[in-house]
């Protein structure tokens, strides 16, 4: 979906905290109904930039206005316009489900009758009906993240702030969670998604802008991004022989990746899979035996170590800085 | 619906949730009833004859007399309790859900306070009810009882913001929590527990001056005396000086607390 003036709009944002900037001049621009996807590593700048946008921390420098409105001067405008999940659902563990959505749809301001039918549906809706009544220090990891999604959307917002909403969940709870935001996205909400998890990035976001030590780095589509560092690749591994031979057979079909091991040969190809048979082909021809062969087309993960130089490390969420060779 | 009325619902269920947040609660709830209970059976059954010294003030029994000291002690640590609950909010992120919904920051204090005074009522109704159980009477009947429930109800409001300053400026429940023995020792330094004639110096200077002084016979006075409305002016008086430092206390730490995040 293409990228329309609107929903958020960031320039030269900063964020000071003593000595360290950090958010370095930040300019992105979120269109009605898209899916940002704002990614990177733990202390890139995402929290800290979406605390600004959220209204709960002053920029030192730059602008920003969110639903039109500007996140210092016309805060309280701001408020009304969106809806926020933050990164550690804030959650009092020792209210029911239902109480705590009942209060929020009292602090947006719907009637009585309206906020407790609102309550009822959006518990329906995240699939907590059954523990509506349950205190919230009870619930598991990823019903608690259905229920801070399910206040952030009890006055309908038009902008939803969803600050790594699929942390530390299992691969069930983030499916549901991924459906459900992509369901929000439909019905015409803009959804502003951090997230160090490039898979759900990918999956999701219409466009994303990757962070780095506080500034933006890379901005796109997810496939012009990928388009963007390269053709795909054949991944080949040797069952035995020379790997120099292979890489001389190889550098006849593509240029040459730098090898990740001694049994691999990575070769960049432009015609993608139309290639594959003249590579199989030479290497057979070379007598060369190959004990797999695959075409492994960009990621985002390549995307993110092309412009930052280090991986995104999935598993913990740790980045791994200086994993790349040069 | 108008802009009060909004804020004045938003502050309700605010104060709705900090109430039943303490019931669920037991650790806030203890120091509030059952500490201020046990040392009140306590120093009535130990020291019940101090009503013989020369210079205490006329009272129908110990125990009618510290009854006020025990509110005063319940309702200082309601407000103690207030600004821990406030301050684990702000540790478990529970206040940036406030901070981004569109009402007025201060309600969220508001709220906040409400809670704590209706703690407050609770608690003078509560010792009131022990009082008359134990055969304490309420000199100046029902009109006295209003009145000390009145008074423990706006204190309990008052020390409550002072709680929440600390709160929102430290962010820290167990900073707060330290401050739990200064409480007791700052009202060990008024007259809750002992009248000021029969006090040493110099504590007997400074329960003269302490604001808590003034409100503690204001809730005695109509406990052990007829309405005194010169006591009752200095306690309203006192307590209104207490509001007004924890009000601005409290917005200083607002605005502290959005310009760091």
């Amino acid at each position: 979906m293409p990228a329309a003036s609107g929903a958020i709009v960031v320039e030269g944002l900063e964020r000071r905290f003593g000595d360290v900037l950090a958010v370095r001049g930040v300019d992105l621009e979120v269109g009605e109904g898209e899916i940002y996807g704002f990614l990177g590593p733990n202390g890139a700048g995402k929290t800290t930039t979406v605390r600004m946008l959220t209204t709960l921390l002053l920029p030192s420098g730059g602008s920003a206005t969110v639903a039109g409105h500007d996140v210092v001067r016309e805060a309280r405008a701001v408020r009304s316009s969106i809806g926020v999940a933050l990164q550690e659902a804030a959650l009092d563990p020792l209210m029911t489900g239902r109480e705590l959505i009942r209060l929020q749809a009292t602090l947006q301001g719907l009637p009585g009758g309206e906020g407790r039918r609102r309550a009822d549906a959006l518990l329906g809706r995240v699939g907590l009906t059954a523990a509506a009544d349950r205190r919230v220090g009870g619930y598991s990891g990823g019903m608690k993240r259905r229920l801070d999604l399910a206040a952030a959307l009890v006055h309908g917002p038009r902008v939803l702030f969803l600050d790594e909403p699929t942390t530390g969940l299992d691969p069930v709870s983030r499916k549901t969670i991924w459906e459900e935001v992509r369901a929000l996205n439909d019905e015409g909400t803009t959804v502003f998604l951090t997230t160090q998890y490039l898979e759900e990035a990918d999956r999701l976001a219409d466009r994303v802008g990757i962070i780095d030590s506080g500034r933006i780095v890379a901005g796109g589509t997810p496939e012009s991004l990928k388009a963007e560092i390269g053709h795909p690749h054949i991944e080949l591994q040797l069952a035995e022989g020379s790997i120099a031979l292979a890489e001389e057979v190889c550098a006849a079909v593509g240029r040459l990746l730098p090898p990740r091991d001694g049994r691999t040969v990575l070769v960049e190809v432009e015609n993608g899979a139309a290639d594959i048979p003249r590579a199989v082909r030479a290497l057979d021809e070379a007598g060369i035996a190959v004990e797999s062969l695959e075409l492994v087309r960009p990621t985002l993960d390549d995307v993110f170590v092309a412009k930052t130089g280090y991986h995104l490390e999935e598993e913990d969420g740790e980045a791994e800085r200086g994993a790349v060779p040069a | 619906m108008s802009a009060l009325a909004r804020n004045a619902r938003v502050v309700r269920a605010l104060g709705m949730r900090s109430v039943r947040q303490t019931f669920r609660r037991p650790q806030l709830m203890a120091p509030i009833v059952v500490f201020p209970t046990l040392l009140l059976a306590i120093q009535t059954g130990g020291a019940g004859s101090a009503v013989e010294l020369p210079g205490f003030p006329p009272v129908q029994s110990f125990l009618q007399f510290m009854l006020a000291g025990a509110m005063m002690q319940s309702l200082m640590l309601a407000g103690n309790s207030g600004g821990i609950a406030l301050a684990v909010d702000l540790e478990m992120g529970f206040t940036d859900r406030l901070f981004t919904a569109p009402i007025p920051r201060f309600a969220i204090v508001l709220g906040r306070l409400a809670g704590t005074a209706a703690l407050g009522l609770l608690a003078s109704l509560w010792f009131l009810a022990i009082g008359l159980l134990f055969g304490a009477e309420i000199h100046s009947g029902l009109a006295g009882a209003l009145i000390a429930v009145f008074l423990v109800t706006a204190t309990a409001m008052a020390v409550g913001g002072i709680g929440a300053a600390i709160a929102l400026r430290t962010g820290s429940a167990s900073v707060v929590q330290g401050l739990f023995p200064l409480v007791l020792v700052i009202l060990f330094l008024s007259t809750a527990f002992f009248p000021e004639g029969l006090m040493i110096e110099p504590a007997r200077t400074i329960a003269a001056y302490n604001p808590l002084s003034f409100v503690v016979e204001g809730i005695r006075n109509p406990i052990i005396a007829d309405v005194d409305g010169g006591e009752l002016l200095e306690a309203v008086l006192a307590i209104a000086g207490i509001v007004a430092l924890g009000l601005a206390l409290s917005a200083r730490a607002l605005r502290h607390r959005l310009r760091v995040g």
